[in-house]
């Protein structure tokens, strides 16, 4: 049994991170619990992440603050692990290690183009109009009068809306400022929506797909031949479809089935079994070429999308933004799993690459299971690796850490302008008033001078000289 | 009158937990729980006691007749849910 208080370090302070000092705490009122975050404010892509026209959403963020910063868990933030701290030396103070660093990087399509100016992961054109500080200096063109985005996922859904939200409904949010004046201007009046495959397949949830539908002064265009459905398709609905399946093909049947509306300003048009072959222009995006696919049933039993050998269809389109999935990278001095970009690990307990147990290391959220789920699925993904890291605990198999103090020391010398939690309340209290005086629901400070800037008018040492509060 | 659960829900479970009559369906472990995009309250089951909408930490959760018209959709598409893919007692009957 392991006597003293057990000292934790999450490393990440998005959802599953939030969600695993909540599932410690309940479990070991008494573990000490530090958060390291390499961004300057905590709630990943609570903050990062979700679409600013969501801000109900984001009232998580609330219960989070509860529940880990306002029972003593400590922030870290502008701390990188693997930059300003390393493994090794977090080892050496914390009992237990818990990564929560999600996924930061999207997939690529592999085809030709994609590079050209104007070919955008969605994930950046998403940290772009929400402030990620590290995207600030991203700047979209805007001026064609068609988008294409590739996918039909939530952030598909989501970058769709932001593009062709009107300014009001824009002004309402905690969009971006420069984000906020760059769609002022947007000439966009067109975004194509492409579908690898089928509308019985597409990955939307139906409130996200119902929404598209619902925007004012924006027309949404089905081609009632496209989502017809094979008899594949119809075999698949009925026997193993799910209620989203079955509610999302009902909706795009209402939406085929109204009638145009030239006079709306904006449109998005819904494509389905269509695949991007290759994005050109001269310097900068001009057309992608699509093709169509047909679905086939694999021997797994599995739907995929076949390619049809016909001529390719060209879409004129001046921006294209492919949101095919999220993706983790491998972090410095902790094992990584090439072929599922995951942790190596068993019910989040880490695994070196050998299969053996890292004691006192673990995984929780996108970096464990990969980016799969929504915001509640880390919470029961959170209570899953606390449970086992709990367990050890109480076997007494974790080693107590060579060193008995707390980590403090070596970070003020590394990291003098690491951000507390009193660093992020001003961080905060600035956004909100900012916020308050434009109606607003927040502005957010976008670039890291500004974060660090308004973190440095709080009371206080950077850290406490005694550890916790 | 019933309690709605409207699109923004994260299926967080702090509702399920709360339940007295446990009508709040699908619950962690159930077959269509992985697939579910958002969490349903069965209308013929619920009791209007509020429990659910103390708990949800994102406020997803309105009484029928206070639900904001963006959410209009969501009484039928509660009730749906369990039309079609299994009422509460037969969910917890098994």
């Amino acid at each position: 049994m392991t006597e003293a208080r057990p000292r934790v370090a999450i490393i990440g302070a998005g959802p599953a991170g939030a969600f695993a000092a909540a599932s410690v705490l309940r479990a070991r009122g008494d573990a000490e619990i530090d958060f390291f975050e390499r961004l300057p404010t905590p709630w990943g892509l609570l903050r990062g992440g979700v679409a600013p026209d969501h801000q109900e959403i984001k009232r998580l963020e609330t219960t989070f603050d509860k529940q880990t910063l306002q029972r003593g868990c400590r922030l870290f933030g502008n701390v990188e692990v693997g930059v300003d701290v390393s493994h090794a030396e977090l080892m050496q103070h914390y009992t237990a290690v818990i990564y929560a660093t999600g996924a930061q990087t999207d997939k690529s399509l592999g085809i030709p183009g994609e590079d050209l100016p104007g070919s955008w992961a969605a994930t950046e054109f998403v940290a772009w109009y929400n402030g990620h500080p590290d995207y600030r200096g991203l700047e979209f063109d805007l001026s064609g009068r068609r988008a294409v985005v590739i996918g039909n996922g939530n952030v598909a859904a989501d970058v769709t809306r932001v593009l062709t939200l009107g300014e009001r409904e824009l002004e309402r949010t905690d969009i971006a400022d420069h984000a906020l004046d760059a769609l002022r201007e947007s000439r966009i009046e067109e975004v194509v929506v492409l579908g690898r495959r089928g509308p019985a397949q597409a990955a939307f949830t139906s409130a996200e797909l119902r929404e598209l539908g619902r925007l004012e002064g924006v027309d949404i265009r089905v081609d009632p031949n496209e989502i017809e459905l094979d008899p594949v398709s119809l075999a698949w609905l009925d026997e193993e479809g799910t209620f989203t399946a079955r509610t999302n093909v009902a909706l795009l049947r209402e939406f085929a089935a109204r009638p145009e509306r030239p006079e709306a300003g904006r449109r998005i048009t819904l494509r389905f079994l269509r695949s991007p072959v290759e994005i050109r222009g001269n310097g900068r995006v001009e057309a992608i070429d699509v093709r169509r696919n047909e679905l086939v049933r694999t021997d797994d039993g599995a739907l995929r999308a076949r390619p049809v050998d016909e001529a390719v269809e060209t879409i004129e389109c001046g921006l294209v933004l492919r949101s095919v999935g999220y993706q983790a990278v491998p972090l410095p001095d902790v094992p990584f799993d090439e072929r599922h970009f995951v942790l190596p690990n068993r019910s989040g307990r880490v695994l070196s690459v050998d299969g053996e147990l890292l004691p006192g290391v673990y995984a929780v959220g996108w970096i464990k299971r990969g980016p799969t789920g929504i915001l509640g699925t880390n919470k029961r993904d959170a209570e899953q690796t606390v449970s086992c890291l709990v367990e050890d605990l109480a076997a007494g198999v974790l080693p107590e850490p060579p060193r008995p103090e707390p980590i403090d020391a070596l970070l003020a010398e590394r990291k003098p302008d690491l951000v507390t939690v009193d660093g992020w309340r001003a961080i905060d209290g600035t956004e909100l008033e900012h916020g308050r005086r434009r109606a607003r629901p927040r502005v957010k400070l976008a670039s890291r001078e500004e974060l660090l800037a308004a973190a440095s008018t709080s009371a206080g040492e950077p850290v406490a000289a005694d550890g916790h509060r | 009158m019933t309690y709605v659960i409207a699109g923004s829900c994260i299926q967080d479970d702090s509702c399920i937990e709360v339940c007295p009559v446990d009508c709040i369906h699908p619950k962690p472990g159930a077959p269509d729980f992985e697939t579910a995009e958002q969490l349903y309250i069965d209308p013929e089951v619920c009791i209007d006691c509020d429990a659910c909408v103390e708990a949800c930490p994102v406020d997803a959760i309105f009484p029928d007749f206070e639900l904001p018209s963006k959410y209009d959709y969501a009484l039928d598409l509660n009730a749906r849910f369990f039309a079609e893919q299994g009422s509460t007692a037969e969910r917890t009957a098994a």
